[in-house]
Protein backbone atom coordinates (compact mmCIF):
# COMPACT_ATOMS: atom_id res chain seq x y z
CA UNK A 1 0.00 0.00 0.00
CA UNK A 2 1.60 3.71 -0.79
CA UNK A 3 0.26 6.43 1.46
CA UNK A 4 -0.61 9.66 -0.11
CA UNK A 5 2.30 11.86 -0.04
CA UNK A 6 0.67 13.96 2.31
CA UNK A 7 -0.49 12.19 4.90
CA UNK A 8 3.15 10.84 5.12
CA UNK A 9 4.24 14.29 5.03
CA UNK A 10 1.60 14.74 8.27
CA UNK A 11 3.23 11.44 9.90
CA UNK A 12 6.85 12.25 9.32
CA UNK A 13 6.14 15.84 10.81
CA UNK A 14 4.30 14.34 14.03
CA UNK A 15 7.58 11.67 14.60
CA UNK A 16 10.16 14.44 14.04
CA UNK A 17 8.30 16.74 16.10
CA UNK A 18 8.07 14.23 19.33
CA UNK A 19 11.99 13.19 18.38
CA UNK A 20 12.88 16.97 19.00
CA UNK A 21 10.65 17.09 21.58
CA UNK A 22 12.00 13.72 23.67
CA UNK A 23 15.57 15.74 23.22
CA UNK A 24 14.25 18.69 25.26
CA UNK A 25 12.72 16.53 27.37
CA UNK A 26 15.78 15.03 28.51
CA UNK A 27 18.08 18.03 28.55
CA UNK A 28 14.90 19.48 30.86
CA UNK A 29 14.78 16.13 32.87
CA UNK A 30 18.28 15.86 33.68
CA UNK A 31 18.54 19.87 34.96
CA UNK A 32 15.64 19.03 36.99
CA UNK A 33 16.50 15.51 38.41
CA UNK A 34 19.90 17.49 39.56
CA UNK A 35 17.89 20.48 40.63
CA UNK A 36 15.37 18.51 42.98
CA UNK A 37 18.18 16.43 44.19
CA UNK A 38 20.91 18.54 44.64
CA UNK A 39 20.02 22.59 45.62
CA UNK A 40 18.01 21.41 49.31
CA UNK A 41 21.46 20.72 50.04
CA UNK A 42 23.02 24.25 49.50
CA UNK A 43 23.47 26.36 52.62
CA UNK A 44 26.09 29.11 53.03
CA UNK A 45 27.83 26.27 55.11
CA UNK A 46 27.98 24.77 52.46
CA UNK A 47 29.56 27.10 50.30
CA UNK A 48 32.11 28.46 52.50
CA UNK A 49 33.16 25.76 54.98
CA UNK A 50 35.99 23.64 53.53
CA UNK A 51 35.41 19.66 52.95
CA UNK A 52 35.60 17.65 56.17
CA UNK A 53 36.46 14.11 56.46
CA UNK A 54 37.15 13.92 52.45
CA UNK A 55 33.52 15.23 51.90
CA UNK A 56 31.46 13.21 54.50
CA UNK A 57 30.63 16.43 55.45
CA UNK A 58 31.73 19.92 55.55
CA UNK A 59 31.58 22.16 52.50
CA UNK A 60 32.87 23.04 48.97
CA UNK A 61 35.14 25.88 49.84
CA UNK A 62 38.43 24.45 48.97
CA UNK A 63 36.96 23.24 45.58
CA UNK A 64 35.08 26.88 44.91
CA UNK A 65 38.85 28.58 45.46
CA UNK A 66 40.55 25.54 43.51
CA UNK A 67 38.31 26.06 40.21
CA UNK A 68 38.68 29.58 40.44
CA UNK A 69 42.61 29.47 40.67
CA UNK A 70 42.53 27.16 37.47
CA UNK A 71 39.90 29.26 35.14
CA UNK A 72 41.86 32.40 36.43
CA UNK A 73 45.27 30.69 35.39
CA UNK A 74 43.61 29.26 31.97
CA UNK A 75 42.52 32.89 31.04
CA UNK A 76 45.46 34.54 31.85
CA UNK A 77 47.43 32.82 29.46
CA UNK A 78 44.67 31.79 26.31
CA UNK A 79 43.26 35.07 26.44
CA UNK A 80 46.48 37.18 25.24
CA UNK A 81 47.44 33.90 23.18
CA UNK A 82 43.97 33.54 21.85
CA UNK A 83 43.28 37.67 21.07
CA UNK A 84 46.57 37.55 19.40
CA UNK A 85 45.79 35.19 17.10
CA UNK A 86 42.07 36.24 16.52
CA UNK A 87 43.82 39.99 15.78
CA UNK A 88 46.38 38.87 13.51
CA UNK A 89 43.95 36.39 11.29
CA UNK A 90 41.39 39.14 10.70
CA UNK A 91 43.47 42.29 10.12
CA UNK A 92 46.81 41.70 9.61
CA UNK A 93 47.15 38.96 6.64
CA UNK A 94 45.03 38.13 3.83
CA UNK A 95 42.94 34.60 3.51
CA UNK A 96 46.06 31.95 1.77
CA UNK A 97 48.05 29.55 2.72
CA UNK A 98 49.08 30.67 6.17
CA UNK A 99 45.70 31.32 7.37
CA UNK A 100 44.97 28.15 5.81
CA UNK A 101 47.49 26.74 8.28
CA UNK A 102 46.67 28.23 11.60
CA UNK A 103 42.66 27.58 11.20
CA UNK A 104 43.85 23.75 10.37
CA UNK A 105 45.76 23.95 14.16
CA UNK A 106 43.36 25.98 15.81
CA UNK A 107 40.53 23.50 14.23
CA UNK A 108 42.38 20.27 15.04
CA UNK A 109 43.21 21.42 18.88
CA UNK A 110 39.74 21.82 18.95
CA UNK A 111 39.13 18.61 18.27
CA UNK A 112 41.50 16.75 20.69
CA UNK A 113 39.73 15.07 23.55
CA UNK A 114 40.49 16.40 26.76
CA UNK A 115 41.93 13.48 28.25
CA UNK A 116 44.97 13.86 25.67
CA UNK A 117 45.16 17.00 26.91
CA UNK A 118 45.65 15.64 30.01
CA UNK A 119 48.21 13.13 28.83
CA UNK A 120 50.28 16.10 27.33
CA UNK A 121 49.67 18.56 30.67
CA UNK A 122 51.24 15.39 32.91
CA UNK A 123 53.81 14.77 30.58
CA UNK A 124 54.94 18.05 29.68
CA UNK A 125 54.12 20.14 33.10
CA UNK A 126 54.04 17.78 35.92
CA UNK A 127 56.93 15.87 34.66
CA UNK A 128 59.23 16.93 32.25
CA UNK A 129 58.87 20.64 34.07
CA UNK A 130 59.32 19.33 37.62
CA UNK A 131 55.66 21.07 38.97
CA UNK A 132 54.32 18.28 39.93
CA UNK A 133 50.26 18.20 40.41
CA UNK A 134 49.53 22.02 40.83
CA UNK A 135 47.46 24.34 39.99
CA UNK A 136 50.08 26.27 37.75
CA UNK A 137 50.61 22.48 35.51
CA UNK A 138 45.94 21.92 35.42
CA UNK A 139 45.43 25.87 34.42
CA UNK A 140 48.37 25.93 31.92
CA UNK A 141 46.97 22.65 29.90
CA UNK A 142 43.10 23.94 30.65
CA UNK A 143 44.37 27.03 28.35
CA UNK A 144 45.11 24.71 25.57
CA UNK A 145 41.79 23.60 25.87
CA UNK A 146 40.08 26.86 25.97
CA UNK A 147 42.40 28.73 23.08
CA UNK A 148 40.33 27.44 20.07
CA UNK A 149 37.12 28.52 21.61
CA UNK A 150 38.71 32.20 22.41
CA UNK A 151 40.51 32.51 18.88
CA UNK A 152 36.91 31.73 17.15
CA UNK A 153 34.72 33.76 18.72
CA UNK A 154 37.29 36.85 19.39
CA UNK A 155 37.98 36.47 15.39
CA UNK A 156 33.64 36.25 14.93
CA UNK A 157 33.54 39.44 16.70
CA UNK A 158 35.99 41.75 15.38
CA UNK A 159 34.94 40.51 11.66
CA UNK A 160 31.53 42.14 12.69
CA UNK A 161 33.05 45.61 13.76
CA UNK A 162 31.80 47.48 10.23
CA UNK A 163 34.65 48.61 8.23
CA UNK A 164 33.54 52.47 8.35
CA UNK A 165 34.97 51.89 11.79
CA UNK A 166 38.48 51.13 10.70
CA UNK A 167 38.52 53.63 7.32
CA UNK A 168 37.31 56.39 9.85
CA UNK A 169 40.05 56.25 12.00
CA UNK A 170 42.55 55.53 9.39
CA UNK A 171 41.16 59.11 7.57
CA UNK A 172 42.00 60.67 11.15
CA UNK A 173 45.59 59.84 11.12
CA UNK A 174 45.33 57.11 13.73
CA UNK A 175 47.93 54.36 12.79
CA UNK A 176 46.94 50.40 12.72
CA UNK A 177 47.63 49.59 15.82
CA UNK A 178 46.28 52.52 17.65
CA UNK A 179 43.37 52.05 15.35
CA UNK A 180 42.98 48.33 16.55
CA UNK A 181 43.68 49.14 20.19
CA UNK A 182 41.58 52.28 20.16
CA UNK A 183 38.39 51.54 17.57
CA UNK A 184 38.24 48.17 16.70
CA UNK A 185 38.89 46.34 19.95
CA UNK A 186 36.38 48.65 22.13
CA UNK A 187 33.99 47.56 20.00
CA UNK A 188 34.62 44.28 19.10
CA UNK A 189 35.11 43.98 23.34
CA UNK A 190 31.28 42.88 23.97
CA UNK A 191 32.14 39.53 21.78
CA UNK A 192 35.08 38.60 22.86
CA UNK A 193 34.39 39.04 26.82
CA UNK A 194 31.11 36.38 25.89
CA UNK A 195 33.20 34.48 24.21
CA UNK A 196 35.72 33.81 27.82
CA UNK A 197 32.60 33.60 29.57
CA UNK A 198 31.44 30.70 27.68
CA UNK A 199 35.05 28.92 27.86
CA UNK A 200 34.57 29.45 31.62
CA UNK A 201 31.48 27.49 31.83
CA UNK A 202 33.77 24.73 29.62
CA UNK A 203 36.25 25.05 32.09
CA UNK A 204 33.87 24.59 35.17
CA UNK A 205 32.39 21.54 33.83
CA UNK A 206 35.93 19.86 33.03
CA UNK A 207 37.38 16.57 34.92
CA UNK A 208 39.81 14.76 32.84
CA UNK A 209 42.31 17.43 31.56
CA UNK A 210 42.50 18.47 35.59
CA UNK A 211 42.49 15.02 37.85
CA UNK A 212 45.96 14.12 35.53
CA UNK A 213 47.21 17.45 35.91
CA UNK A 214 45.96 19.58 38.75
CA UNK A 215 45.95 16.20 40.89
CA UNK A 216 42.71 16.46 43.45
CA UNK A 217 43.91 17.41 46.81
CA UNK A 218 41.10 18.74 48.87
CA UNK A 219 43.16 21.36 51.01
CA UNK A 220 42.48 24.80 50.55
CA UNK A 221 45.28 25.91 47.79
CA UNK A 222 47.62 28.61 49.51
CA UNK A 223 49.59 28.72 46.12
CA UNK A 224 49.40 27.87 42.43
CA UNK A 225 52.30 25.31 43.20
CA UNK A 226 50.08 23.35 46.15
CA UNK A 227 47.18 20.77 44.22
CA UNK A 228 44.13 21.45 44.17
CA UNK A 229 40.47 19.61 42.83
CA UNK A 230 37.82 21.60 41.57
CA UNK A 231 34.38 20.96 41.75
CA UNK A 232 34.14 18.43 39.11
CA UNK A 233 36.72 16.32 39.92
CA UNK A 234 35.36 16.59 43.77
CA UNK A 235 32.00 15.73 42.38
CA UNK A 236 33.35 12.84 40.28
CA UNK A 237 35.39 11.40 43.48
CA UNK A 238 32.26 11.93 45.68
CA UNK A 239 30.14 9.74 43.28
CA UNK A 240 32.67 7.91 42.24
CA UNK A 241 33.96 6.17 45.55
CA UNK A 242 30.68 6.55 47.26
CA UNK A 243 31.36 9.24 49.70
CA UNK A 244 28.46 11.02 50.24
CA UNK A 245 25.68 11.22 47.73
CA UNK A 246 24.07 14.72 49.58
CA UNK A 247 27.47 16.24 49.04
CA UNK A 248 27.55 14.64 45.38
CA UNK A 249 23.91 16.10 44.53
CA UNK A 250 24.73 19.32 46.01
CA UNK A 251 28.18 20.20 43.99
CA UNK A 252 26.57 18.79 41.12
CA UNK A 253 23.47 21.30 41.49
CA UNK A 254 26.01 23.90 41.91
CA UNK A 255 27.84 23.07 39.11
CA UNK A 256 24.63 22.43 36.66
CA UNK A 257 23.33 26.29 38.23
CA UNK A 258 26.43 27.81 37.16
CA UNK A 259 26.88 26.42 33.31
CA UNK A 260 22.99 27.22 32.86
CA UNK A 261 23.61 31.04 34.04
CA UNK A 262 26.56 31.55 32.37
CA UNK A 263 24.96 30.16 29.02
CA UNK A 264 21.54 31.68 29.29
CA UNK A 265 23.90 35.17 29.67
CA UNK A 266 26.24 35.04 27.04
CA UNK A 267 23.44 33.77 24.84
CA UNK A 268 21.51 36.74 25.76
CA UNK A 269 24.34 39.45 25.27
CA UNK A 270 25.31 37.59 22.22
CA UNK A 271 21.10 38.49 20.84
CA UNK A 272 21.83 41.83 22.18
CA UNK A 273 24.87 41.91 20.34
CA UNK A 274 23.69 40.56 16.62
CA UNK A 275 20.74 43.22 16.52
CA UNK A 276 23.15 45.83 17.26
CA UNK A 277 25.35 45.19 14.08
CA UNK A 278 22.45 44.47 12.09
CA UNK B 1 59.30 51.00 13.80
CA UNK B 2 56.77 49.97 16.58
CA UNK B 3 53.77 48.44 14.21
CA UNK B 4 56.67 46.72 13.01
CA UNK B 5 57.31 45.05 16.03
CA UNK B 6 53.77 44.55 16.72
CA UNK B 7 53.01 43.03 13.20
CA UNK B 8 55.64 40.52 14.52
CA UNK B 9 54.88 39.57 17.84
CA UNK B 10 51.21 39.40 16.61
CA UNK B 11 52.48 36.60 14.16
CA UNK B 12 54.43 35.20 16.68
CA UNK B 13 51.13 34.47 18.45
CA UNK B 14 48.92 33.42 15.68
CA UNK B 15 51.14 30.64 15.45
CA UNK B 16 50.69 29.18 19.21
CA UNK B 17 47.69 26.99 18.50
CA UNK B 18 49.58 24.92 15.30
CA UNK B 19 52.68 25.09 17.69
CA UNK B 20 50.95 23.97 20.38
CA UNK B 21 49.47 21.17 18.79
CA UNK B 22 52.68 20.31 17.23
CA UNK B 23 54.02 19.83 20.93
CA UNK B 24 50.94 17.70 22.14
CA UNK B 25 52.14 15.36 19.12
CA UNK B 26 55.27 15.69 20.01
CA UNK B 27 55.09 14.38 23.67
CA UNK B 28 52.47 12.11 23.36
CA UNK B 29 54.88 10.31 20.51
CA UNK B 30 57.95 11.11 22.35
CA UNK B 31 56.21 9.33 25.28
CA UNK B 32 54.44 6.34 23.88
CA UNK B 33 56.98 5.38 21.32
CA UNK B 34 59.32 3.22 23.08
CA UNK B 35 56.69 0.57 24.12
CA UNK B 36 54.94 0.03 20.79
CA UNK B 37 58.72 -0.71 19.46
CA UNK B 38 60.03 -3.10 22.96
CA UNK B 39 56.50 -4.37 21.99
CA UNK B 40 56.38 -4.56 18.41
CA UNK B 41 53.08 -3.14 16.43
CA UNK B 42 51.38 -5.72 15.50
CA UNK B 43 51.74 -7.42 18.85
CA UNK B 44 50.85 -3.91 20.36
CA UNK B 45 47.94 -3.34 18.52
CA UNK B 46 46.70 -6.63 18.02
CA UNK B 47 46.73 -8.09 20.77
CA UNK B 48 43.97 -8.80 23.28
CA UNK B 49 46.10 -9.45 26.48
CA UNK B 50 46.71 -6.37 28.78
CA UNK B 51 48.55 -7.27 31.70
CA UNK B 52 50.91 -4.38 33.24
CA UNK B 53 52.09 -6.52 36.04
CA UNK B 54 53.50 -8.96 33.47
CA UNK B 55 54.99 -6.37 30.96
CA UNK B 56 53.09 -7.47 28.48
CA UNK B 57 50.62 -4.90 26.76
CA UNK B 58 48.10 -5.62 23.99
CA UNK B 59 44.89 -3.29 23.58
CA UNK B 60 42.93 -5.21 20.76
CA UNK B 61 40.44 -5.48 23.25
CA UNK B 62 40.07 -1.50 24.06
CA UNK B 63 40.14 -0.40 20.25
CA UNK B 64 37.41 -3.27 19.80
CA UNK B 65 35.41 -1.43 23.16
CA UNK B 66 36.22 2.12 21.74
CA UNK B 67 34.54 1.44 18.14
CA UNK B 68 31.83 -0.28 19.10
CA UNK B 69 30.72 2.49 21.66
CA UNK B 70 31.45 5.03 18.96
CA UNK B 71 29.37 3.18 16.23
CA UNK B 72 26.32 2.19 18.57
CA UNK B 73 26.49 5.73 19.70
CA UNK B 74 26.38 6.91 16.08
CA UNK B 75 23.42 4.29 15.42
CA UNK B 76 21.62 6.08 17.97
CA UNK B 77 22.62 9.33 17.76
CA UNK B 78 22.57 10.20 14.67
CA UNK B 79 19.17 9.50 13.82
CA UNK B 80 17.54 11.50 17.05
CA UNK B 81 20.20 14.70 16.16
CA UNK B 82 18.85 14.40 12.63
CA UNK B 83 15.40 14.36 13.11
CA UNK B 84 15.88 17.32 15.51
CA UNK B 85 18.24 19.23 12.74
CA UNK B 86 15.50 18.77 10.04
CA UNK B 87 12.81 19.94 12.52
CA UNK B 88 14.58 22.80 13.29
CA UNK B 89 15.56 24.05 10.46
CA UNK B 90 12.39 23.47 8.07
CA UNK B 91 9.30 22.67 10.65
CA UNK B 92 10.13 25.00 13.39
CA UNK B 93 8.86 28.77 13.20
CA UNK B 94 11.84 31.63 13.37
CA UNK B 95 10.92 32.79 16.62
CA UNK B 96 11.05 29.25 18.13
CA UNK B 97 14.04 28.24 16.65
CA UNK B 98 16.30 31.12 18.26
CA UNK B 99 15.30 29.61 21.56
CA UNK B 100 15.17 25.78 20.62
CA UNK B 101 18.65 25.65 19.09
CA UNK B 102 20.79 27.13 21.98
CA UNK B 103 18.66 24.79 24.36
CA UNK B 104 19.80 21.87 22.18
CA UNK B 105 23.04 23.37 22.50
CA UNK B 106 22.67 23.27 26.36
CA UNK B 107 23.21 20.05 26.40
CA UNK B 108 26.32 20.08 25.29
CA UNK B 109 27.59 22.27 28.40
CA UNK B 110 26.26 19.69 30.50
CA UNK B 111 29.59 18.30 32.21
CA UNK B 112 30.56 14.52 31.45
CA UNK B 113 30.55 13.33 35.25
CA UNK B 114 27.14 14.72 35.22
CA UNK B 115 26.04 12.23 32.31
CA UNK B 116 28.26 9.34 33.73
CA UNK B 117 26.54 9.73 36.98
CA UNK B 118 22.79 9.89 36.02
CA UNK B 119 23.59 7.14 33.22
CA UNK B 120 25.06 5.49 36.60
CA UNK B 121 22.08 5.56 39.18
CA UNK B 122 19.08 5.97 36.08
CA UNK B 123 20.02 3.91 33.28
CA UNK B 124 22.10 1.70 34.44
CA UNK B 125 19.79 -0.17 37.18
CA UNK B 126 17.06 -0.19 33.80
CA UNK B 127 19.70 -2.21 31.86
CA UNK B 128 20.50 -4.63 34.45
CA UNK B 129 16.70 -5.37 35.48
CA UNK B 130 15.65 -5.66 32.02
CA UNK B 131 18.50 -6.93 29.57
CA UNK B 132 20.04 -9.09 32.08
CA UNK B 133 23.98 -8.42 32.92
CA UNK B 134 25.87 -6.01 35.33
CA UNK B 135 24.10 -3.09 33.72
CA UNK B 136 27.38 -1.18 33.38
CA UNK B 137 27.77 -2.26 29.71
CA UNK B 138 28.53 -1.21 26.01
CA UNK B 139 24.88 -0.35 25.89
CA UNK B 140 24.73 2.42 28.64
CA UNK B 141 27.81 3.93 27.69
CA UNK B 142 26.71 4.37 24.26
CA UNK B 143 23.20 5.31 25.29
CA UNK B 144 24.94 8.50 27.43
CA UNK B 145 27.17 8.95 24.29
CA UNK B 146 24.31 9.20 21.91
CA UNK B 147 22.87 12.38 24.04
CA UNK B 148 26.40 13.79 24.51
CA UNK B 149 27.14 13.76 20.60
CA UNK B 150 23.53 14.87 19.46
CA UNK B 151 24.11 19.10 19.88
CA UNK B 152 27.30 18.55 17.71
CA UNK B 153 25.67 16.61 14.93
CA UNK B 154 22.31 18.83 15.40
CA UNK B 155 24.01 22.02 15.05
CA UNK B 156 26.10 21.48 12.40
CA UNK B 157 23.58 19.36 10.39
CA UNK B 158 21.11 22.80 10.88
CA UNK B 159 24.04 25.15 9.60
CA UNK B 160 24.27 22.84 6.94
CA UNK B 161 20.65 22.76 5.89
CA UNK B 162 20.51 26.58 5.99
CA UNK B 163 23.38 26.83 3.65
CA UNK B 164 21.12 24.93 0.91
CA UNK B 165 19.91 27.75 -1.82
CA UNK B 166 16.34 28.67 -1.03
CA UNK B 167 15.60 28.32 -4.70
CA UNK B 168 16.53 24.53 -4.60
CA UNK B 169 13.43 24.06 -2.17
CA UNK B 170 11.35 26.52 -3.85
CA UNK B 171 12.13 24.70 -7.34
CA UNK B 172 10.75 21.26 -5.98
CA UNK B 173 7.75 23.27 -4.06
CA UNK B 174 6.95 24.69 -7.47
CA UNK B 175 6.78 20.80 -9.03
CA UNK B 176 4.47 20.01 -6.55
CA UNK B 177 6.42 17.89 -3.95
CA UNK B 178 4.83 17.96 -0.73
CA UNK B 179 7.50 19.53 2.15
CA UNK B 180 9.01 16.49 3.21
CA UNK B 181 9.09 15.44 -0.40
CA UNK B 182 11.40 18.49 -1.23
CA UNK B 183 13.41 17.85 2.08
CA UNK B 184 13.84 14.04 1.93
CA UNK B 185 14.81 14.51 -1.79
CA UNK B 186 16.23 17.40 -2.40
CA UNK B 187 17.51 19.27 0.79
CA UNK B 188 19.27 16.31 2.48
CA UNK B 189 20.83 15.36 -0.94
CA UNK B 190 22.64 18.84 -1.47
CA UNK B 191 23.24 19.29 2.14
CA UNK B 192 24.88 15.62 2.55
CA UNK B 193 28.79 16.67 2.49
CA UNK B 194 27.41 18.91 5.90
CA UNK B 195 25.72 15.98 7.89
CA UNK B 196 28.51 13.36 7.02
CA UNK B 197 30.73 16.56 8.19
CA UNK B 198 28.66 16.78 11.28
CA UNK B 199 28.64 13.03 12.19
CA UNK B 200 32.27 12.76 11.70
CA UNK B 201 32.74 15.31 14.19
CA UNK B 202 30.25 13.41 16.36
CA UNK B 203 32.39 10.48 16.37
CA UNK B 204 35.21 12.17 17.27
CA UNK B 205 33.50 13.29 20.30
CA UNK B 206 32.53 9.99 21.37
CA UNK B 207 35.62 8.00 20.59
CA UNK B 208 37.24 10.96 23.31
CA UNK B 209 34.69 11.44 25.68
CA UNK B 210 36.43 9.84 28.91
CA UNK B 211 34.51 10.82 32.42
CA UNK B 212 31.19 9.51 31.70
CA UNK B 213 32.27 6.15 29.89
CA UNK B 214 34.72 5.54 32.70
CA UNK B 215 31.40 5.64 35.14
CA UNK B 216 28.88 3.53 33.15
CA UNK B 217 30.50 1.53 30.61
CA UNK B 218 32.09 -1.18 34.00
CA UNK B 219 35.77 -0.76 32.51
CA UNK B 220 36.10 -4.84 31.77
CA UNK B 221 38.98 -5.60 30.12
CA UNK B 222 37.59 -8.34 27.45
CA UNK B 223 36.05 -7.93 23.94
CA UNK B 224 32.81 -7.14 23.89
CA UNK B 225 30.22 -10.14 22.34
CA UNK B 226 27.00 -8.39 23.46
CA UNK B 227 25.43 -4.97 24.37
CA UNK B 228 25.35 -5.79 27.53
CA UNK B 229 28.74 -6.26 28.09
CA UNK B 230 31.33 -4.21 30.23
CA UNK B 231 33.90 -2.77 27.79
CA UNK B 232 36.48 -0.64 28.99
CA UNK B 233 37.81 1.84 26.17
CA UNK B 234 41.29 3.65 25.55
CA UNK B 235 39.99 6.68 27.12
CA UNK B 236 38.80 4.85 29.96
CA UNK B 237 42.17 2.73 30.17
CA UNK B 238 44.31 5.66 30.31
CA UNK B 239 42.23 7.50 32.88
CA UNK B 240 41.80 4.37 35.27
CA UNK B 241 45.58 3.34 35.56
CA UNK B 242 47.09 6.71 34.96
CA UNK B 243 46.91 7.91 38.51
CA UNK B 244 49.02 4.76 39.71
CA UNK B 245 51.26 3.81 36.66
CA UNK B 246 55.03 3.89 36.28
CA UNK B 247 57.78 2.89 34.06
CA UNK B 248 56.77 1.01 31.36
CA UNK B 249 53.50 0.80 32.36
CA UNK B 250 53.07 4.79 31.96
CA UNK B 251 54.49 4.73 28.61
CA UNK B 252 52.21 2.16 27.83
CA UNK B 253 48.92 4.44 28.24
CA UNK B 254 51.09 7.11 26.42
CA UNK B 255 51.23 4.66 23.38
CA UNK B 256 47.45 3.64 24.09
CA UNK B 257 46.98 8.10 23.66
CA UNK B 258 48.99 7.46 20.56
CA UNK B 259 46.46 5.36 19.05
CA UNK B 260 43.65 7.53 20.37
CA UNK B 261 45.13 10.50 18.65
CA UNK B 262 46.03 8.76 15.52
CA UNK B 263 42.06 8.16 15.00
CA UNK B 264 41.04 11.41 16.55
CA UNK B 265 43.37 13.20 14.22
CA UNK B 266 42.27 11.32 10.71
CA UNK B 267 38.57 12.09 11.56
CA UNK B 268 39.67 15.81 12.25
CA UNK B 269 41.23 16.15 9.48
CA UNK B 270 38.55 13.76 7.20
CA UNK B 271 36.11 16.23 8.33
CA UNK B 272 38.01 19.15 7.55
CA UNK B 273 38.73 17.79 3.48
CA UNK B 274 34.96 17.73 3.39
CA UNK B 275 34.28 20.99 4.43
CA UNK B 276 36.68 22.21 1.85
CA UNK B 277 35.31 20.19 -0.84
CA UNK B 278 32.06 22.42 -0.59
Amino acid sequence: MRLNPITTQKCVKALLWFLTGSTIGILFFIILFIFLKGLPQISWTFLFTNPVDMGRSGGILATIVSTIYLIGIALFFATPLGLGTAIFLTEYTREGIVTKIIRFGTESLAGIPSIILGLFGFAIFVIAFGWGWSLLSGGLTLSVMLLPTIIRTSEESIIAVPLEYREVSFSLGLGKWKTITRVVLPSALPGIVTGIVLSIARSIGETAVIIFTAGSSLRLPKSIFESGRTMAVHFYILAREGISMPMAYGTAAILVLLILIINICAYMAMRFLMKRYS
Amino acid sequence: MKEKIVEKILTLLAFSAIGLLLLITIFIFKEGFPVIIKTGLTDFLFSAKWAPTKNHFGILAMIISSLAVTFAAILMGVPLALACAITLAEFCPPRLLVILKPTIELLAGIPSVVYGFLGVILLVPLIRDYLGGPGLSLLAASMILAIMILPTITSISIDALQAVPLLYKEGALAMGATHWQAIRLVLLPAARSGVVTAIILGMARAIGETMAVIMVAGNALKIPVSLIDPVRTLTSTIALEMGYSAGDHRTALFAAGIVLFIFIMALNILANLLMRKK
